[in-house]
């Protein structure tokens, strides 16, 4: 499989109150067409801040990229010139927000919204045409009468509704990534489980790649093909699904795998939390950001940030303890 | 440890050494407690609202009933009616038919003093902990706030109190003084705890209690409610939309659909055997940790969405999503029926 889109050691900083927030500490990735990637970490950890990256998205008048590249068919998309990046933005990677009750316009229709970024890629169709296809699209993404809702306005919808709408105008320009930040966290448990079917769908039907940015592991143990786990502004761990559940390396990802209650869970057996909290990340902070909270950590963890081991093709892991000259590392 | 551990009837902090032990006091307990009055019991409760003059009907006919020291889950999605009907157990709703008994008692033929002690054993802790705390107010005035409105401890004994609370709930006495906004939200989600706990409840609403939390952080949440449960036996009515959460803490669960209860049972056999067609697809729309069972399993998807609660479904209110709908759901709403010992289920073909 060809990447499709390269990310390479991705920095990004924010000026928040004349601080310093370095949200991304150099992350790098890479999606490959066809596959649906996830991406998880806690609230904080810039997942969705390099989602906007990706979409140059992010407020340029705050946040800085101060190093790293993101490669989409062989350019680099940080060097693109804000009419050429339009031409990206929508149409060749889009994005579905987390909040469907706010990221939509209140004040214009939902059919208006679907033709509006459509039309926008193509000039040269007519408004009779976009319509239509509009229609089909909010039919195909499981809106019931599509011909009426065409004419609602968004405050007519529940919040599934408007996640289907969202997925239509991401949809509607046939981008090859979609980048789905969340997509079902503001949803309920049926919902969710509709919206992920409807996303399934749209990846093996028109084999689109979908970046999946989620908290919870269960959505990606449920979708993804492979994902990697962020800490801090940085991804600290990476394999195929199945890998990184059945032999998760990093202490982080194991913690979170403990910490969440199973079907299979019994009443009296207790979770096992992550104590502690995240870092501030406006510290800099030597070593490796997670070894605070980490129960084995090794004294060169607070000293030097772990470069990234790779356990084998697939999986790759940013922790001292699978060093292959760590003594303790038997394996 | 604290005092606040005193007066619990000690059938109630049975924890026996080995797993027989334990089951053999847990089924002593258990028998017990099914001859004594329940602590809250909930007859055919009913909470109407009237909004552009047409009724909203939140909760609609439901009865539970919770023991001391048991955890009673109550499930569903959101407009379900289960943050309603936590609001009308404490009387912070209105209810529009139906009773509610606290030991027996209709808090509605409560005198206002009377009312005033059912507060007191009677907490609850919030959703939001970013909305749920006084920005205005220290940590301590916060946890020290139902001491002084029920005129319990004054004085260096308040201090005293507050500093045993934030030990209690695992925060350090010096943060006392400190503004919520200064506390991460774990951190503000124990002072709503410590809070709730002040007044030594017999009784706790839990409202959504870690849904706003951080994966890592809802352990250390869960955790905390448990062991304090433990330790002092207290009662939780335990709300949430999360099945995986509410199996973990919960005792006996009953799941909502539009203001009815459509099946209640203890929490091994609902996940074991639930015979709701509503029950089973919130189970199979539970995303597993586990990508090799999540690709084996039978995934039910529901269509559609729950319909308007101005106007529910003249029979069964889950027939417009049920996949086994026949044409006796459409016009005739079933009654909870038993099924197994201690499960019922609303459903004409269970």
């Amino acid at each position: 499989m060809s990447n499709l889109l390269e990310v390479e050691d991705l920095h990004i900083c924010f000026s928040v109150l004349g601080q310093e927030v370095h949200a991304l500490r150099g992350i790098n990735f890479t999606l490959r067409k066809g596959e649906i990637l996830g991406i998880a970490g806690e609230s904080g950890c810039g997942k969705s801040v390099a989602a906007k990256a990706i979409m140059r998205l992010l407020p340029a008048h705050s946040s800085s990229v101060s190093q790293g590249k993101i490669f989409y068919n062989g350019q680099n998309l940080l060097k693109l010139s804000e009419a050429e990046m339009r031409s990206v933005r929508g149409k060749e990677i889009a994005m579905i927000f987390q909040d469907p009750m706010t990221s939509l316009n209140p004040t214009k229709t939902i059919g208006a919204q679907v033709m509006e970024g459509y039309c926008l890629h193509r000039p040269e169709i007519k408004k009779q045409e976009a319509k239509h296809y509009a229609i089909e699209l909010l039919r195909q993404v499981g809106i019931p009468q599509p011909e009426e809702r065409f004419l609602a306005y968004p405050h007519l919808f529940s919040g599934g509704m408007r996640q289907r709408a969202m997925i239509a105008l991401a949809i509607a320009s046939e981008p090859k990534i979609l980048l789905a930040d969340e997509p079902t966290t503001a949803l309920d448990v049926t919902i969710q489980a509709q919206i992920l079917d409807l996303l399934r769908k749209i990846a093996q039907e028109n084999g689109t790649s979908i970046i999946l940015i989620t908290h919870d592991l269960s959505v990606i143990a449920n979708m993804c093909d492979r994902v990697a786990i962020m800490y801090a502004g940085k991804i600290v761990e990476e394999a195929p699904v199945d890998v990184l559940f059945k032999t998760p390396r990093h202490p982080y990802t194991q913690g979170l795998l403990h910490s969440i209650p199973r079907l299979d869970t019994p009443r009296d057996h207790p979770l096992v939390p992550i104590e502690g909290r995240p870092p501030n990340l406006t510290k800099t902070f030597s070593g490796c950001a997670f070894c605070p909270r980490c129960s084995s950590a090794l004294r060169i963890c607070t000293a030097n940030d772990p470069p990234y081991i790779s356990c084998d093709t697939e999986h790759h892991v940013a922790c001292w303890r699978e060093h292959p000259q760590n003594p303790h590392n038997q394996g | 440890m604290s005092p606040v551990g005193e007066n619990i009837p000690k059938i109630l902090t049975i924890r026996g050494k080995s797993p027989e032990m334990q089951e053999n006091a847990l089924n002593n307990s258990d028998t017990i407690l099914a001859k004594m009055p329940p602590l809250i019991s909930v007859e055919e409760l009913r909470v109407h609202y009237l909004s552009d003059k047409r009724s909203l009907k939140a909760v609609d006919g439901i009865s539970f009933s919770l023991h001391e020291g048991k955890t009673l889950g109550l499930v569903g999605e959101s407009g379900c009616g289960k943050s309603t009907t936590g609001k009308a157990v404490l009387q912070l709703e209105q209810p529009t038919g139906g009773k509610i008994l606290f030991r027996g008692t209709d808090l509605a033929l409560m005198s206002s003093k009377e009312l005033f002690a059912f507060r007191r054993e009677s907490q609850m802790i919030f959703q939001d902990p970013y909305a749920s705390l006084n920005p205005r107010m220290t940590a301590g005035d916060i946890i020290a706030e139902p001491l002084d409105i029920h005129r319990l401890e004054k004085g260096s004994q308040r201090t005293t109190r507050i500093h045993e609370l934030l030990q209690l709930v695992g925060l350090s006495p010096h943060l006392a003084s400190r503004f919520p906004h200064e506390f991460s939200g774990g951190q503000r989600q124990r002072i709503g705890i410590a809070r709730a706990l002040a007044v030594r409840p017999r009784f706790i609403v839990c409202d959504e209690p870690i849904s706003a939390l951080d994966v890592s952080v809802q352990a250390q949440i869960i955790n905390l409610l448990k062991s304090l449960q433990e330790e002092m036996g207290i009662a939780y009515l335990f709300i949430t939309h999360d099945l995986r959460v509410v199996k973990y803490l919960s005792t006996e669960i009953a799941v909502m659909y539009l203001g009815h209860i459509v099946e209640s049972a203890p929490t091994e056999e609902l996940y074991k055997n639930p015979a709701h067609p509503y029950t089973q697809a919130l189970l199979a729309a539970i995303p597993l940790p586990d990508p090799v069972q999540e690709r084996k399993r039978n995934r039910i998807v529901l269509k559609d969405e729950v319909p308007s609660p101005y106007a529910p479904p003249p029979g069964c209110v889950f027939c417009t999503r049920c996949p086994f709908a026949q044409p006796i759901c459409q016009t005739e709403r079933p009654v909870m029926r038993q099924i197994a010992s201690a499960h019922y289920a609303a459903c004409h073909f269970a």
